[in-house]
């Protein structure tokens, strides 16, 4: 009692950081262990089968990188304008149409190009299609007609619906009778795969996203004044920092990042444009992008943890015969707990966000 | 037998006593064996200026840090105050000056959650009866049902101090109660001490201005350097020797213009020729406000906070239209400036809220130091910064704008107190050395030896030719620095003079929207 107080805060200090924060996982895992009982099943042998179709082995580890790759653009998408202060929700949408326009040209094209020119001109449709999606909020929000929060969300629904209305009307393959789905792109237009895995050449996109966003976050002027519009808009505003243009650029980008992430669904995996390709790439890029609080270094490791945990859905459905949607129970127990903490001592584990 | 009567040795007994209180932050004593008592009945005031220790010594009285040695005493037993849970339990209370309050709450439910004895499911009903009662008591009016986002900063003090009366404080700690407070309702909160302290609390006040002090404190305790100089009753006490013993040497003499400036020929560094600014929301905004500032002289603008200060500088930074008029800075018709352009012509600005309008909080000092200015620090075509040179400038700038130790360059500006905030802002916008410089409240949370510091500053660069208008509520300090003098009211200039054809109490009355009868 006497000394209760400081003893508790050194306890803290010893308990803080990664462990503090791995001991949090640990506890959502342990719950999630107990919903597994309640259905009957071994925890145990269910955490030792998601263990081993993901980062167990060399196929599971390939497969866990090919959901990395559009996790990290869409987390990017909402890092990126939270630096102003503006929160992205729309990063499925942008990817729709990221993936939408990059049909397009794919389709526009066929395969009258050398892959050279090919590929580069996807990339763009990629980023443009998501960027002048985002751009829409952006606008509305510059011009102070409409908070982007909510913009943005909604405009996800009207994403999907315009990709259906493309893949059921005009890009529908006449010869694939009722399904809903474009033909195969031409080679010419697709990212190549590394190796004989399933991960592909938006790999290497996210990577350049990756550094170049953490170097302009952390060494530039731009770095700077985003950090000044998202610390102190009125600040910034009577101090003559542009926001107006910093608001419709960032969710240029952020879009675009988001659209590369549709893109590289489409032009790697698929091969061709069906409707509901994502299985929600970008609310995940969301809950990344907070739960590394907005640390670039924070949304690769949380992007490889929710990774593991998507996959590991597959899992227990062919495994343990449980729903997929059982591992949103999961995802949600993580955000939860890591939540419910972090309010309390913001830094957990991920070294200070700081320009230097 | 339940008749309350005072036992004698209450008297005697102080609420809340410490002896020998050291804290001590690495290198730094912040505070060096205090001795202070707090009586039940009394007015206790801490005087000090920034730095003294007035706030380490507040944080261990409530428990938010632990001394390093010494005993704090309640009610003549030895205690250990672990956490402010725990001088809340033990009835202590403090009024911090960002308040503490829920926004979103009505006033009901933000005191409701202070409650020590708060059952699950309580009566609202109940607590309103409470709350209007406590009211009443003591002065402290306001609706309880209404949400507290929408109280002026007064009426949320009232709620704090309702929050924590009703919570059982006994002893009540205000830091800087006052630098919230517009000058019409400082009385009325002084007015609540004398009836908390008729009815037994034991009130701490901290401040550094004299005035308040000798209106309504019945001892005082001075700090410096982290220890008590003395503590005394105010009673038979003149404000200069309150002043000399905080400052440790004689006032310094008030800084004043002694040779008023001929512009004639001069170009104006800013014209406002009748300018209109709607306001929907106050109906205030500027009517038809013409003046101009030339440079090397300062301009005093006086009014009532509320008049139309506001949007005069809005106005003059270009963040808010105006319907009608024209504005030329440095020669120039403005009309379209963008405020980035405005500011590289030689515009700086002191705002009236530091924190909001000036500073990044999140961010160093340093990287404050260089707001509006980032490009200059930009390598590589603009775009790398370059820190060094940044903390070099930040370092020059604190350094050759004032006398005392500058608060360090890493701190984060939102840990820094009201005092060193502002001395933060004034380095900057006067170290830029801008053409034109507007201030607004420049003395605002500066002790006395800053304030006359930064009154000196700005005449210093008036001599050097700066133009500066400056905003300010002390008439005092208007009469002492202006060359010319405007009196705002209602949006409207009423009255433009030179500081010595006029007197303090005629500006008084057009401030308020009065006449002027005889001359």
């Amino acid at each position: 009692m006497l000394n209760g107080n400081s003893l508790a805060q050194i306890g803290k200090q010893q308990f803080s950081g990664l462990l503090r924060y791995m001991a949090m996982l640990a506890l959502a895992l342990l719950v999630f262990a107990l919903v597994l009982l309640i259905f009957g099943k071994n925890p145990a042998q269910a955490y030792a089968d998601i263990f081993s179709s993901t980062i167990g082995s060399a196929y599971g580890l390939s497969e866990v990188l090919v959901k990395v790759i559009p996790l990290v653009l869409c987390a990017l998408a909402v890092l990126l304008p939270a630096r102003i202060g503006l929160v992205n929700v729309g990063g499925e949408g942008q990817l729709y149409m990221g993936a939408l326009l990059a049909t397009w040209g794919a389709l526009a094209v066929g395969d009258s190009l050398p892959a050279v020119i090919g590929i580069p001109l996807m990339i763009i449709l990629g980023f443009v299609g998501g960027g002048l999606w985002a751009a829409i909020p952006a606008f509305l929000r510059a011009k102070g007609w409409l908070n982007e929060t909510i913009s943005t969300l909604l405009l996800n629904y009207v994403a999907v619906l315009w990709v259906n209305f493309f893949v059921f009307g005009p890009f529908k393959d006449p010869e694939s009778a009722n399904f809903p789905q474009s033909v195969l792109f031409a080679d010419s237009v697709r990212l190549p795969f590394i190796g004989s895995s399933r991960v592909h050449f938006g790999l290497v996109l996210g990577l350049i996203a990756l550094v170049v966003l953490y170097f302009v976050l952390k060494k530039t002027r731009w770095g700077y004044e985003m950090r000044a519009i998202g610390g102190n808009p009125e600040a910034a505003r009577r101090h003559g920092l542009p926001i107006t243009r910093y608001i419709l650029v960032t969710m240029f980008i952020a879009g675009g990042l988001a659209g590369l992430a549709g893109m590289g669904e489409v032009m790697a995996i698929q091969g061709r444009l069906r409707p509901g390709f994502s299985p929600g790439y970008g609310y995940m890029g969301f809950l990344i992008s907070w739960l590394a609080l907005h640390n670039p270094l924070g949304v690769v490791v949380m992007s490889f943890l929710i990774a593991i945990i998507a996959l590991g859905g597959d899992t227990l459905q062919i495994t343990q015969g449980m729903p997929f949607s059982s591992v949103n129970v999961l995802m949600s127990l993580i955000l939860f707990i890591v939540l419910g903490k972090f309010f309390n001592n913001m830094s957990f584990g991920w070294p200070k966000w700081e320009a230097k | 037998m339940l008749t309350q009567v005072q036992a004698p040795t209450n008297l005697a007994t102080p609420l809340l006593e410490a002896r020998g209180l050291v804290k001590q932050f690495g290198d730094l004593r912040a505070n060096d064996n205090v001795n202070i008592a707090i009586y039940p009945g009394e007015v206790h005031a801490i005087l000090g200026e920034n730095g003294a220790g007035k706030s380490t010594l507040m944080k261990m009285l409530y428990g938010f840090y632990q001394p390093t040695a010494g005993q704090i005493f309640l009610n003549g037993q030895p205690m250990i105050i672990n956490s402010p849970q725990d001088g809340r339990r033990l009835g202590i209370g403090m009024v911090f000056q960002n308040f503490t309050l829920i926004p979103a709450l009505t006033v009901i439910e933000n005191v409701a959650l202070f409650l020590p004895d708060l059952r699950a499911v309580f009566s609202q009903k109940e607590i309103e009866q409470r709350i209007k009662e406590a009211s009443a008591k003591y002065d402290l009016r306001v609706d309880p049902r209404a949400t507290v986002g929408e109280l002026s900063m007064g009426e949320q003090q009232k709620v704090e101090i309702l929050k924590i009366i009703l919570a059982g404080a006994k002893v009540l700690i205000f830091d800087e109660p006052t630098s919230v407070l517009a000058p019409h309702e400082v009385g009325g909160l002084f007015q609540v001490f004398n009836k908390l302290r008729a009815d037994g609390y034991a009130i701490l006040f901290i401040t550094h201005k004299m005035p308040e002090v000798m209106a309504v404190a019945d001892r005082i305790t001075v700090l410096r350097r982290g220890r008590v100089v003395e503590t005394m009753p105010v009673a038979g006490a003149t404000e200069t020797e309150l002043v000399t013993m905080l400052l440790g040497s004689a006032p310094p003499e008030a800084a004043r213009i002694t040779q008023f400036k001929d512009t004639t020929g001069q170009t104006p560094l800013l014209i406002f020729d009748r300018i209109t600014v709607p306001d929907e929301q106050t109906k205030i905004g500027l009517k038809e406000v013409s003046f101009q500032v030339f440079p090397g002289e300062i301009v005093g603008v006086a009014g009532v906070s509320g008049n139309g200060q506001q949007t005069l500088i809005e106005a003059a930074l270009g963040l808010r239209p105006h319907t009608a008029g024209t504005i030329h800075l440095m020669g120039e018709n403005v009309a379209n400036w963008p405020v980035e352009k405005k500011l590289q012509a030689g515009l700086g600005c002191i705002p009236e809220d530091p924190l909001l309008m000036g500073a990044i909080p999140g961010m160093r000092v340093y990287e404050n130091m260089i707001l509006g200015e980032q490009h200059q620090y930009a390598d590589q075509g603009g775009l790398s910064m370059n820190w060094k040179r940044v903390r070099d400038k930040a370092t020059q700038f604190l350094n050759s704008t004032f006398i005392s130790s500058a608060p360090r360059l890493e701190v984060m500006v939102e840990t820094l107190s009201g005092g060193n905030l502002q001395r933060v802002i004034i380095a900057r916008e006067v170290g830029r050395q801008p053409k034109l410089l507007i201030a607004y409240y420049v003395a605002r949370g500066l002790d006395i030896s800053n304030a006359e510091a930064a009154r000196r500053l700005l005449l210093k660069h008036r001599e050097q030719g700066m133009g500066i208008l400056l905003i300010s509520e002390d008439l005092d300090e208007l009469f002492a620095l202006s060359d010319r003098l405007l009196v705002m009211h209602h949006g409207h200039i009423v009255g433009t003079f030179r500081p010595q054809e006029t007197t303090a109490h005629d500006v008084g009355i057009l401030m308020t929207g009065g006449t002027i009868t005889h001359a």
